[in-house]
C-alpha cells in the first residue's frame, strides 16, 4: 500500500510532477548526449593514435623512446618473438624499423618518417590497405614504398615514379636508394598524412644497413582493458636492461593529457546542467513538503512513525528520478546509437580547422554503458541529497503545529 | 470501571518568553472505560489543547497523563507515536482522510501502520464501513464523499485499530443537521454495544445532548463536571 500511496500522491499534482520528471528527463538526455559525443571523439582520437598508430603495447630497446634514433634498435629474435606471442591477449606483433629520411623527386624535397614494416602484419594492426587512394599494396619483400598522399603532393610524385630518399643509416653509415612508389595512402591524422613512408622490413633494413634488426614492436592485443596485465607479464619475461616495455598510457601521454583536460571541462558543463535541474527538482520538493504539513500532521498523529513518513516521501521522490531517468535513457539510446553509426562529419572549413590539431574530423558517438549509469548514478545521488530537505522537515515537524497549517 | 485517563494538574501556556497565553490552568479530569463524554465550552476556552494533550499530541507546560496508568507526559516522540497508534482513536473537525485513498484503503491504512496481515485489515475494513452505512462507498475516495460519509468513514478509521479510546474534535462542526444527528447515533451506538470510550470536544448542542458527561472549561480551568 506504501507503494500506491506514494505512486497516487505523485500524481496528484499531475502538472508539477510532470514538469519534475521531464526535467530529470531532459537533463539525462542532454547529458548522455554529451559524454556521448566527448567519450567517442577521445575514443576516437586514442583509436586513431594508439589503434592505427603505435598499437596498445610497444616494445623497445631500452632508451629508444627518450631517443628515437636509429642506433637504438634491436634484434627481435625468434626467442623473444616467441615469449611475446606465448602471452595470453596477445594477438599480433607489429615489428617496425623507423626512422628519419630526406627525400627528393625533381625539384622536391622534403624530410620524411621511413616504417620499415611486414606489409602483411601492419595491415592487420592499422588496416593501411583501406587507406590506399591510388596503386597497389606492397609486397613482403617489395622492394618499393608507399606513400602518404600529402607528401605524395608536395613532391608532385605518382605511382610509379621513382623517389630518391637520403639518411644516415645504422651506426652512422650513409643510407641512400632509389625507391619506385607502389601506392599513395591517405591518412586521416595530417601529421602522419604529410610525412610517412611505408617500405618493406627488409628493404627498410637494407636501406638503413641495419640487417635484421627494428625499432619497435607494436601489440595488437584482445581489448585495451588487459593493457597493464599483458605489459606486466611482458616486463617479467624480458631484459629490462636491454629492452623496454610501454603501455599505450605511457606511448601517448600528450594526447591523455589533452583529453583529461578537455574531459574535466565536460564534467564542470555537465554539473552545471544539473545544477540548474536539482534547483528545479529542490522547488517540487519544497512545494511538496510545504503545502502536505497539515497531512503529515495527522498522518503522524494517528500513528504513523517519522521514519516511515520520511520514507514514503523518499519513495515518491525515487519514483520520478526512476520514471525521469528511464525516459531520459530511453530517448538518448536511439538516438546515439543513430549517431554511433552515423556520426557527425565537420564540413569543409571546420574538417580543416579541426585537422590542423591532428584530430579527425568527424563526431562518432560512444555507446559505452557508463555514459547510461553515470547519469543515473548523478541524478540519483542528486535527488537522494535534495530529498534530505522534507525527511529533515518531517523530521522537525510538530504534530498540533503542523495540524494548524 | 476503571481509571482509563488521568490528568492531574494539567497546564499549558503558549508563547511563554513572549506574550504568555494560558490555555489550560492546573486541570485535574479523570475519564473511565466506556464513558461518552463532552468538553464543552466557548472558542478559545482549551478544549483543543486540552484534547491534544489528552491524546498525546501536544505536551503539557506542567502537570501529567496517564493513560491506563501509564505516564505519557515525557514519552519519547517515537513511543508516543507508537503508543496513539495502539491506544487511541482520532476524529479530527476536517475528517482528514488521505485524499489519494478509497474508503476502505483510509480504514485500512491505519491497520497497516500496525502491520497487522492484509486478510484481517480488509475483512474488520469492510466491516467497520458497513456498520457505518459506508460499505457503497467503500471504493470511493474522500473528494467523492460527502462531508458526513467522509466524517463516518473517520470514525471507521478511528475504531480500526481497536483502540482504548476515541477523541473527536469538534466533529460535527462541519456537517448539516441530517449528518450530524446520524453520526451521533453511531457513535452513541458504538458507545453501547462496544463499551468503546469517546471524549469530544464541542460546542454543538445536539453533541451536548447525547454527551453522558459535560465537562465545561471555561477559560482553561474545568468550571463544571456533569454526569447525567
Amino acid at each position: 500500500m506504501y507503494l500506491t500511496l506514494a505512486w497516487r500522491n505523485i500524481w496528484r499534482n499531475k502538472r508539477r510532477s510532470l514538469i519534475t520528471v521531464f526535467s530529470i528527463t531532459f537533463a539525462v538526455l542532454l547529458a548522455c548526449f554529451m559524454r556521448s559525443m566527448q567519450l567517442g571523439a577521445y575514443a576516437r582520437m586514442i583509436d586513431n593514435s594508439v589503434r592505427f598508430y603505435t598499437g596498445y603495447i610497444q616494445i623497445h630497446k631500452s632508451g629508444y623512446w627518450t631517443d628515437k634514433v636509429i642506433d637504438n634498435s634491436f634484434n627481435y629474435d625468434l626467442t623473444l618473438q616467441n615469449k611475446v606471442k606465448a602471452i595470453e591477449g596477445v594477438i599480433l606483433d607489429v615489428p617496425r624499423l623507423e626512422s628519419f629520411t630526406l627525400t627528393s623527386f625533381r625539384n622536391q624535397i622534403k624530410g620524411a618518417f621511413v616504417m620499415g614494416v611486414d606489409p602483411q602484419r601492419e595491415n592487420e594492426l592499422t588496416n593501411v590497405k583501406d587507406k590506399i587512394v591510388e596503386g597497389g599494396y606492397l609486397n613482403q619483400d617489395d622492394d618499393g614504398i608507399a606513400l602518404a598522399e600529402g607528401l605524395a603532393e608536395y613532391l608532385k610524385i605518382k605511382v610509379g615514379d621513382t623517389l630518391t630518399l637520403l639518411s644516415q643509416g645504422y651506426h652512422g653509415a650513409n643510407a641512400a636508394g632509389l625507391f619506385p612508389v607502389r601506392c599513395i595512402i591517405k591518412f586521416s591524422l595530417p601529421q602522419q598524412n604529410n610525412s610517412v613512408i611505408y617500405m618493406a622490413l627488409p628493404s627498410a633494413q637494407w636501406f638503413y644497413a641495419a640487417p635484421d634488426l627494428i625499432t619497435s614492436v607494436s601489440l595488437l592485443i584482445d581489448t585495451p582493458d588487459n593493457t597493464d596485465r599483458i605489459v606486466a607479464e611482458l616486463k617479467s619475461h624480458v631484459n629490462l636492461d636491454e629492452l623496454e616495455v610501454m603501455g599505450w598510457h605511457d606511448l601517448v601521454p600528450d594526447l591523455l593529457q589533452s583529453i583529461e583536460l578537455d574531459n574535466i571541462s565536460g564534467k564542470v558543463m555537465l554539473w552545471i546542467l544539473y545544477l540548474v535541474i536539482g534547483f528545479g527538482m529542490f522547488g517540487t520538493y519544497l512545494m511538496m513538503t510545504a503545502e502536505r504539513q497539515y497531512e503529515f500532521g495527522v498522518m503522524l498523529a494517528i500513528g504513523m512513525r517519522r521514519m516511515r513518513l520520511q520514507a514514503l516521501i523518499v519513495l515518491e521522490i525515487s519514483i520520478m528520478t526512476i520514471l525521469g531517468v528511464a525516459q531520459g535513457i530511453a530517448l538518448s539510446l536511439p538516438l546515439l546509437t543513430y549517431f554511433h553509426y552515423h556520426p557527425i562529419v565537420y564540413g569543409k572549413e571546420a574538417a580543416k580547422a579541426i585537422e590542423s590539431f591532428g584530430v579527425e574530423a568527424i563526431y562518432p558517438f560512444s555507446l559505452d554503458l557508463v555514459i547510461f549509469t553515470n547519469q543515473a548514478y548523478a541524478i540519483f545521488i542528486m535527488a537522494i541529497i535534495l530529498s534530505a530537505y522534507p525527511v529533515w522537515s518531517i523530521y522537525r515537524m510538530k504534530v498540533v503545529e503542523s495540524m494548524r497549517a | 470501571m476503571a481509571t482509563l485517563i488521568k490528568a492531574t494538574q494539567v497546564s499549558k501556556i503558549y508563547h511563554k518568553t513572549v506574550v504568555p497565553v494560558h490555555a489550560l490552568n492546573k486541570v485535574d479530569l479523570s475519564i473511565e472505560e466506556g464513558e461518552f463524554t463532552a468538553i464543552v465550552g466557548p472558542s478559545g476556552c482549551g478544549k483543543t489543547t486540552l484534547l491534544n494533550i489528552l491524546g498525546g499530541l501536544d505536551h503539557p507546560t506542567s502537570g501529567k497523563v496517564e493513560i491506563t496508568g501509564i505516564d505519557i507526559t515525557n514519552m519519547k516522540d517515537s513511543d508516543l507515536i507508537d503508543f496513539r497508534l495502539q491506544n487511541i482513536g482520532f476524529v479530527f473537525q476536517a475528517y482528514n482522510l488521505i485524499p489519494v485513498l478509497t474508503a476502505v484503503e483510509n480504514v485500512e491504512f491505519i491497520m497497516l501502520l500496525q502491520r497487522k496481515d492484509k486478510k484481517e485489515r480488509i475483512a474488520r475494513a469492510y466491516e467497520l464501513l458497513e456498520k457505518m452505512s459506508m460499505l457503497d462507498k467503500a471504493d470511493n475516495r474522500p473528494g467523492e464523499l460527502s462531508g458526513g460519509q467522509q466524517q463516518r468513514v473517520a470514525v471507521a478509521r478511528a475504531l480500526a485499530s481497536k483502540p482504548r479510546f476515541i477523541l473527536a474534535d469538534e466533529p460535527t462542526a462541519n456537517l448539516d443537521s441530517a449528518s450530524t444527528a446520524n453520526l451521533l447515533d453511531l457513535m452513541a451506538q458504538i458507545n453501547k454495544e462496544q463499551k468503546a470510550t469517546f471524549v469530544f470536544s464541542t460546542h454543538d448542542q445536539r453533541v451536548m445532548d447525547k454527551a453522558k458527561r459535560l465537562v465545561t472549561l471555561l477559560d482553561g480551568s474545568i468550571v463544571s463536571d456533569i454526569t447525567r
